[in-house]
């Protein structure tokens, strides 16, 4: 690679926040037909460097070389006209369209500048499909593809405009291990095309299996860029954190006691099936499976958020009936959801208000709040669980993913819940705060209480758990004992053919 | 341990919206009484003072209602048309069925907050916009007034009922007192009681608000049935203060609530303001309106001011938005 220009060179790029400093003087160079990860925590600048390459924000200062020529992107659309494309978490896609017009949304092909063409689009979208070598029908409507589909059509549509620089944040944070193995297919693809991919993950065995090198930001720094096979995973944590990370999943052993919860014959038509298993006092039970395979699905029965239409769920040995979110909490049952933003928390509310949400009945007289109890016991959560907040009438969305969870959490502990439902407890976190709540999740445990943790990260289930279930299609395919669990006998099962798993290793 | 961005406090430019929130609206209030009081000294006349305040009041007590439902992410736009249906039942009561005080002051009530309840129920249960459910409303009611009053207005109101729009309390016009004292419950509800909390909760993101056990439904009908009752109250102030109940009462009202809900900082897309601005909002729609009649200017005029001031308010809480997220 030596003597050509690199595709993307950074000198000193500074970005200022009115008040933060996201952005200190990051230099480094992204050479041409690469798989280049970018990592670091919540809060690193990862995203703020995404922002000005595809033009979204403007630098403060430093420079930005495309092939050796400064730029100056004032708009997206500029930087999509030089060939700089990003795929975000959020798809932008216009869920009533056709995979078709997705693509093409925006450079439609026209019939004297005015009609749509409507098969030279399909037949365009038709070859782009084909040099994918993936199998989607361009005329379906986007909103009735999953989340791995989508996520090719937004692959394709970055290709239709001559993409030499495609960005992929956190690609796989909501792909089943088989559509990630399709997709790296397709990444290792277009980098023979010439295509160089900047990949963001927090998934840093992805890193070592897919891209060729690694540079790490931290605190809006330039940490470090190396080829990835001068680093260790271990040396990449570090570089991340600033500090060592002693242990990656810190298991206690637990005492499992009696019963707390059991779940007989739950059904919920065309989604859970006969579903039946237990869980006792002190035991995390994982609950692993693809993606769409009934995991949430089943929490959400659980939790009272779906109606189920046969079966029962016993609490300490008590048939109940939970047929809202309060009848769970009223039984002790607590939901950590899938998505922190958007079903944890109320981000325009404080710390206070959050930890608040379901404490305020218990914590009122005559419909009035009191607000001095209400304080402490909130004061007591953020001193407990290690919240780092500059004060508790600070905004949620002002506080960092680790810490956002952990006020999640913190709701439920106030709440002397004692079964917890984790919905990918981990998503999207960085890997210091990762270990935090594995740790508080120790806590609960120690405590007494118990915990079905739903997560795709297989590591994760594999380390945390005391028992994990595994579901496909809605049922319970399998049970394995910790000391039997193992990342191919999880796959085996929750893929179900034996040859399919084959194939995809 | 690392402090990470989004933790090193708040940026310059949140801080101003942060004050403008605060004071902004009122520093504007203030500006253009000024320029009014230049322009027409008859405009700190006590008298056109007293004017200006007990026509916000009717106004006022709706917008009130309607700053819980905003809050939510709701809307009403039948508000309008439940004043004057709760108008003409009132007058109805007071003229031809029997005239009891007590009943004409009673029914309407309920009545409003039974649409209300109604509105919110459909809206929740049935998964419908507000907006469109509302919309029906206002004409059904719009039409159920005509329909009662049979094309003409019920005039002719005992003296006790006229108290309630035309009384003074001392030097205060009793509906001003109305107004006030429902800006100071549903102030003090929204800060310290849980229904206020929740309705910010809800407001800031139902989802997370139902999966931390809060029953969202119930809130939401709660929260459109004030305000159902709250128009009910403005129907009693506004038809006892015209000594009738009118066809055409209330009508273009849901703009001027809304502005005033939306002007006062409360954002459209729920979860943030409160009814203390509401407050001052009402005062500036109302202030806007007498100044320019004061001055002269046709009455055409003060609808286009209006909406353009809607508009602003309404670019300012997005503005306010876009300098959160970057």
């Amino acid at each position: 690679m030596e003597g050509s220009q690199p595709i993307l060179h950074f000198e000193k790029l500074t970005k200022r926040f009115p008040g933060v400093l996201a952005l200190n003087e990051v230099s480094f160079a992204i050479e041409k037909g690469e798989v280049h990860a970018l990592v670091g925590e919540n809060g690193a600048g990862k995203s703020t460097l995404i922002k000005i390459v595809t033009g979204v924000y403007s630098k403060t200062s430093g420079e930005i070389f495309l092939e050796g020529k400064p730029i100056h992107f004032l708009t997206p659309h500029e930087a999509l006209r030089n060939g700089i494309a990003a795929i975000y978490q959020e798809f932008n896609l216009i869920p009533a369209l056709s995979v078709a017009e997705n693509i093409f949304i925006g450079h439609h092909f026209t019939k004297k500048n005015f009609i749509v063409d409507w098969n030279r689009l399909r037949e365009e979208a038709r070859k782009l499909m084909n040099f994918l070598e993936v199998d989607i029908d361009v005329d379906m409507r986007v909103r009735d593809l999953g989340v791995a589909k989508k996520q090719i059509v937004e692959i394709a549509k970055a290709l239709s405009l001559n993409a030499r620089v495609l960005i992929m944040d956190e690609p796989t944070a909501t792909l089943a291990q088989k559509e990630i193995e399709r997709l790296f297919r397709i990444i290792r693809f277009l980098k023979n095309q010439g295509v160089t991919i900047i990949y963001i993950s927090h998934r840093l065995e992805e890193i070592y299996e897919i891209c060729d090198r690694v540079t790490v930001l931290r605190d809006g720094r330039h940490v470090g860029t190396h080829s990835i096979s001068e680093v260790k995973i271990d040396d990449i944590i570090r570089m991340m954190v600033g500090r060592e990370v002693v242990e990656k999943f810190p298991r206690v052993s637990h005492t499992i006691g009696e019963e707390v919860l059991r779940v007989e014959n739950l059904t919920r038509h065309g989604v859970l099936k006969d579903i039946t298993f237990s869980v006792y006092k002190g035991e995390i039970l994982g609950i692993a499976g693809m993606v769409g395979s009934g995991r949430t699905e089943l929490l959400r029965a659980i939790y009272g958020l779906d109606p189920i239409d046969h079966g029962t769920i016993s609490v300490r040995g008590e048939a109940v009936s939970i047929g809202s979110p309060l009848d769970a909490i009223n039984h002790g049952i607590a939901l950590l959801p899938e998505e922190r933003k958007t079903q944890g928390l109320v981000l325009l509310l404080s710390v206070l208000d959050n930890l608040g949400l379901p404490l305020l009945p218990i914590l009122s007289q005559r419909g009035f709040v009191d607000d001095p109890k209400l304080k402490e016991i909130a004061q007591k959560m953020v001193a407990h669980m290690n919240i780092k907040t500059p004060s508790l009438f600070q905004k949620t969305m002002y506080l960092s993913g680790g810490n956002q969870q952990k006020v999640v959490l913190g709701k439920w502990f106030a709440r002397n819940c004692d079964i917890y439902l984790f919905d990918e407890p981990t998503r999207g976190i960085d890997v210091g705060a990762k270990t935090e709540i594995y740790h508080l999740m120790n806590k609960l445990i120690e405590k007494g209480s118990t915990i079905i943790m739903v997560s795709s990260e297989l590591p994760e289930i594999l380390a945390m758990s005391d028992r994990i279930v595994v579901m496909r299609e809605g049922r319970i395919v399998g049970e394995l004992r910790r000391d039997e669990a193992t990342k191919e006998a999880i796959l085996q099962l929750a893929l179900g053919r034996r040859e399919e798993y084959a194939r995809i290793r | 341990m690392p402090v990470f961005a989004e933790e090193r406090g708040i940026p310059v430019v949140q801080r101003f919206f942060i004050f403008w929130d605060k004071v902004g609206i009122l520093l504007a209030f203030l500006v253009v009484c000024v320029i009014f009081g230049a322009l027409n000294p008859v405009f700190f006349n006590p008298l056109n003072i007293l004017n200006v305040i007990r026509q916000v009041s009717i106004i006022g007590v709706i917008a009130v209602g309607m700053t819980f439902v905003i809050l939510l992410g709701g809307i009403d736009l039948s508000v309008g048309s439940v004043v004057a249906f709760t108008g003409i039942i009132a007058a109805g009561f007071q003229v031809k069925w029997g005239g009891s005080l007590f009943l004409s002051i009673v029914i309407p009530l309920l009545l409003g907050g039974a649409i209300g309840f109604t509105n919110g129920f459909v809206t929740t249960k049935g998964g419908l916009h507000p907006f469109i459910v509302t919309l029906g409303s206002m004409s059904i009611f719009r039409g159920a007034t005509l329909l009662i009053a049979q094309g003409k207005p019920i005039s002719g109101m005992s003296s006790a009922f006229r108290f309630i729009g035309a009384g003074m309390v001392g030097p205060i016009p009793f509906p001003v007192i109305l107004f006030l004292g429902c800006v100071i419950i549903a102030g003090m509800a929204l800060k310290r009681t849980v229904f206020g909390r929740y309705i910010y909760a809800i407001g800031g993101n139902e989802e997370a608000a139902l999966l931390s056990g809060i029953m969202v439904q119930r809130y939401k009908i709660a929260a459109f049935t004030v305000l159902g009752f709250l128009s009910g109250l403005s129907g009693l102030i506004l038809t006892s203060r015209l000594n009738s109940g009118e066809l055409v009462a209330g009508q273009g009202y849901e703009l001027d609530v809304i502005a005033s809900v939306v002007i006062g900082g409360t954002s459209m897309m729920g979860g943030e303001g409160g009814v203390y601005g509401t407050l001052v909002g009402a005062l500036l729609i109302g202030v806007v309106s007498n100044g320019l009649n004061l001055l002269g200017v046709q009455p055409y005029w003060q609808m286009i001011v209006k909406g353009l001031i809607v508009i602003l308010a309404v670019l300012l809480d997005k503005l306010k938005r876009r300098f959160r997220t970057t």
